[in-house]
């Protein structure tokens, strides 16, 4: 099983990021489960979702306690919440940032999601769309295949910019 | 057709597939996104029922039962304080044998203010005449909703269903669902006692005492046979669309030493647990418990029984532990867990096991109360 957290601030996508995630997994043919963690969401504070992928039926309901990998939607996010919490040794940690990021013991990633997202004019209610853009970033590293991230989100979304920015987000991520 | 979905939105899509005549509902965390979804089918002309926006769930359960007693579907749903602010009308509906169907999104009863999983708010509502499943995945939740119509209608049956989901466990999470086709999965309802304007008669009228204590022998009896029923509905559901159900989910039990029985969500991560014990070499199985009534004969000769329960009876105990107890003389270890959606993971029911004292009562995350 390949567990994901991911932080990123209520209004900012995180939870749609999930979303497309389990969806792009079940399109690659396997099992996987979001599961927003539901506490006083208001718009701005800190949120956490997570996303189980695996090749059988996850049975499993709890919060992950340990994770594979952790996504950072919002940078900010680092002054408050300690991200790496549970990251499991050698795990992978992925920062929306336009500069590379260094975390000891862990495989660090950055994309500047928000700056493709701007790019794209992929703007609602003047906040950067950021879900759509991190799918291309993980297709890049193989969390989902590519066909199967650009299907999850077109079935979500009619506007093709979102798959532009996906395939940006691929280009520009840092291995 | 593979899909993702939210088991509350799982829940819409089998009520839209079913057509009832009438959904009478008022909004209520966790429940609010199948009243939210089915309006919108509804509007958007997807659904052809009756959408009644109530002003309370005492009325959206009044509104189904006037409904229901003209011979037509009804479906409604609730939560916590709605589904306890219904209770009058529950009674009502079970006792004018009602196939009324119901999603109750388990949650939490105030106060403190909480909003989050806990099966206190159906249990309350046990000794009603209504029947009760137990769901655990967003494709059990469509595919359950969808049985309890075929259930409810049943001529052997004629009481109300009630599917019971965790709030935001299962109401909110995302997993795979598989839609069918129900083709003539659940025939037309017919209600041999509809109301009938050239056939006029009594409805609730004033009852002797040795004629009210029929009226409630008949509950008894067709909850009784409603036990073949469910049993008959769930086989015809496997042949025509591959999934098994019954009247729990055994896991790992044949050859158990120690069964952990538990509900809902809770009762499927058991089976994490269970995986975990036996890597241990201890011989754990697990037995999730679906309907709640009609309660099952469940088959725990020989087994130390570990009953973890999300609700709690003041004064007695846990609700299914007492229930369970009441029918196996086997020990039981009691463990109160899970309440006011408290984090319960796989490990910790392990070691509920491991630690178990059996014949004894534990409260999770309560120091000292011993």
């Amino acid at each position: 099983m390949f567990e994901i957290r991911i932080h990123s601030r209520g209004g900012q996508g995180g939870v749609t990021a999930a979303r497309l995630l389990a969806l792009a997994a079940i399109h690659d043919g396997k099992y996987a489960t979001a599961a927003p963690f539901y506490g006083a969401e208001r718009r701005g504070a800190p949120i956490v979702s997570f996303v189980r992928i695996d090749d059988k039926p996850i049975r499993i309901y709890s919060q992950i306690k340990k994770p594979d990998m952790v996504i950072v939607l919002d940078a900010s996010v680092m002054d408050v919440v300690d991200v790496l919490q549970g990251l499991k040794s050698g795990g992978r940690v992925l920062v929306n940032s336009a500069h590379a990021r260094e975390f000891k013991g862990f495989t660090s990633s950055h994309v500047d999601l928000t700056g493709i997202a701007l790019k794209e004019n992929l703007v609602v209610a003047g906040s950067p769309i950021l879900n759509t853009p991190v799918i291309g970033a993980l297709a890049k590293i193989g969390i989902v295949s590519v066909d199967s991230a650009k299907r999850a989100i077109r079935e979500t979304f009619t506007d093709e910019r979102n798959v532009k920015a996906a395939e940006a987000a691929a280009k520009e991520m840092s291995a | 057709m593979k899909k993702i979905s939210t088991g509350n939105k799982a829940v819409a899509e089998a009520v839209k597939q079913v057509v009832p005549a009438v959904v009478a509902a008022y909004p209520i965390t966790p429940q609010t996104e199948i009243v939210e979804q089915i309006a919108e089918f509804v509007s958007s002309g997807e659904l052809k029922s009756r959408y009644i926006a109530v002003e309370s769930e005492h009325s959206a359960m009044a509104a189904c039962i006037g409904a229901s007693i003209t011979g037509v579907r009804t479906f409604t749903a609730t939560s916590s304080h709605g589904l306890l602010y219904m209770h009058e009308m529950t009674n009502w509906a079970a006792g004018a044998r009602l196939p009324i169907v119901m999603a109750t999104v388990n949650r939490s009863l105030g106060p403190g203010w909480n909003i989050w999983a806990e099966h206190t708010d159906a249990l309350q509502e046990r000794d009603t005449g209504w029947l009760q499943v137990y769901v655990s995945t967003v494709q059990e939740a469509y595919d359950a909703t969808l049985m309890a119509f075929r259930i409810a209608e049943h001529n052997d049956v004629l009481l109300p269903v009630m599917v019971n989901l965790d709030g935001f466990l299962l109401s909110h999470i995302m997993q795979p669902l598989d839609t069918v086709d129900i083709g003539d999965f659940i025939p037309p309802i017919h209600l041999p006692h509809a109301i009938d304007v050239k056939n006029p008669a009594g409805y609730g009228c004033l009852t002797a005492p040795d004629q009210q204590v029929m009226f409630r022998w008949d509950i008894e009896k067709s909850i009784r046979d409603s036990a073949k029923v469910i049993e008959e509905t769930e086989k015809e559901f496997t042949k025509r669309f591959g999934r098994k159900y019954g009247m729990t989910e055994d896991y790992q039990c044949a050859d158990a030493e120690v069964i952990i029985v538990a509900m809902g969500t809770l009762g499927k991560e058991a089976e994490v647990a269970v995986d975990l014990l036996r890597k241990e070499g201890i011989k754990a199985g697990s037995m999730r418990l679906r309907w709640l009534r009609p309660f099952p004969k469940l088959n725990l000769v020989g087994k130390q029984v570990v009953v973890i329960d999300r609700d709690y009876s003041f004064g007695r105990g846990g609700i299914l532990a007492t229930e369970i107890m009441a029918q196996t003389k086997e020990e039981v270890f009691s463990v109160i867990a899970g309440l006011g959606g408290q984090e319960v993971t796989y490990e910790d029911m392990a070691d509920f096991v491991r630690k178990r004292r059996m014949g004894t009562e534990f409260w999770f995350g309560v120091k000292n109360h011993v």
